[in-house]
């Protein structure tokens, strides 16, 4: 019980972290995966072909 | 709980990636040194050559081939790393990295789930890691299939657009499906995983693969299962480390 109360408490600040985590994973998910710059995308080239990313 | 989640992802993400980046040394890595042959010129495709290059029974056979394949070579040398284990680290520091990502993702949906009091276990974590892959990897190479190197392929611009799309239309519907209540849901979730295979990926209107259909399918295929391997033990790390460090 006191957890749930716990949980309803802090509900904002928890999905404020699920956001902020979800959008790391997609911001870096981006960067290594997509992003068209030549040092990122000659660096992350043979991972890019290897996990099936479009890459150039 | 923003250190559960990050703590999970990190190390789970990590080590899958490890496996991710052992396994593309040994199934993939030798497919794109073989692509890059044929892309570059160095090795020639003769059954297709008659189409693609002028008449030539031997790959080797023209002083002119060989000269435009050396500076060629030379090139994609530079575009890859200074030499081989540079190219090497740089993919492992990016396979972890992508995996990190996939991590964090994941890792942002268990306590998604668990807000509405799904409990995520190891066993929970593999169907994640299954789903993970099917979203991200699977149904996106459905349309647009895994490319080796020398392939020639539709706008990159729109082809991320449609992988993002796929991407977000599956995971969204495997959702549905495992965690919706009632048909209307799995009909919705099955809607949603259909519509980007409707709409069809960007393609080209012809073919101008220069490498062997062989080489390039048995690439598609050894990408999408060392992704199913690697997601799987993602799926299963991050979901142990969740439940380990659940308070």
């Amino acid at each position: 019980m006191n957890a749930m109360t716990q949980t309803a408490a802090t509900s904002t600040s928890a999905i404020l972290s699920i956001v902020f985590v979800a959008l790391m994973g997609a911001t870096l998910l981006f960067v290594a995966g997509h992003a068209q710059s030549a040092t990122l995308h000659d660096a992350a080239h043979d991972m890019r072909h290897g996990t099936g990313f479009p890459c150039h | 709980m923003i250190q559960r989640m990050l703590a999970s992802a990190l190390i789970a993400g990590f080590a899958a990636g490890l496996l991710a980046a052992v396994l593309h040394f040994a199934f993939i890595q030798e497919l794109i040194f073989l692509g890059e042959k044929y892309e570059t010129g160095a090795l020639v495709h003769f059954a297709g050559a008659g189409e693609l290059a002028p008449a030539d029974d031997h790959a080797h056979a023209e002083g002119t081939g060989a000269h435009s394949h050396e500076s060629t070579l030379a090139e994609t040398e530079v575009d890859g790393g200074n030499n081989d284990v540079i190219r090497m680290a740089l993919t492992v520091l990016f396979t972890g990295l992508l995996y990190v990502a996939y991590g964090l993702i994941l890792v942002a949906g268990f306590s998604m789930a668990e807000r509405f009091g799904q409990v995520i276990g190891p066993r929970e974590g593999v169907l994640w890691g299954v789903a993970g892959f099917a979203a991200l990897q699977m149904a996106p190479a459905m349309g647009l299939a895994p490319e080796l190197p020398g392939t020639v392929a539709a706008d990159i611009a729109l082809r991320q657009v449609w992988w993002l799309g796929t991407v977000l239309a599956t995971g969204g519907g495997l959702a549905l499906i495992g965690y919706g209540r009632g048909v209307m849901f799995i009909a919705l979730g099955c809607a949603l995983i259909a519509a980007p295979h409707v709409i069809g990926a960007p393609h080209l209107e012809t073919f101008s693969g220069v490498a062997p259909p062989e080489v390039s399918a048995e690439f598609a295929a050894r990408v999408l299962g060392v992704g199913l391997a690697a997601w799987v033990a993602l799926g299963w790390g991050a979901a142990k480390l969740w439940n380990n460090t659940a308070t």
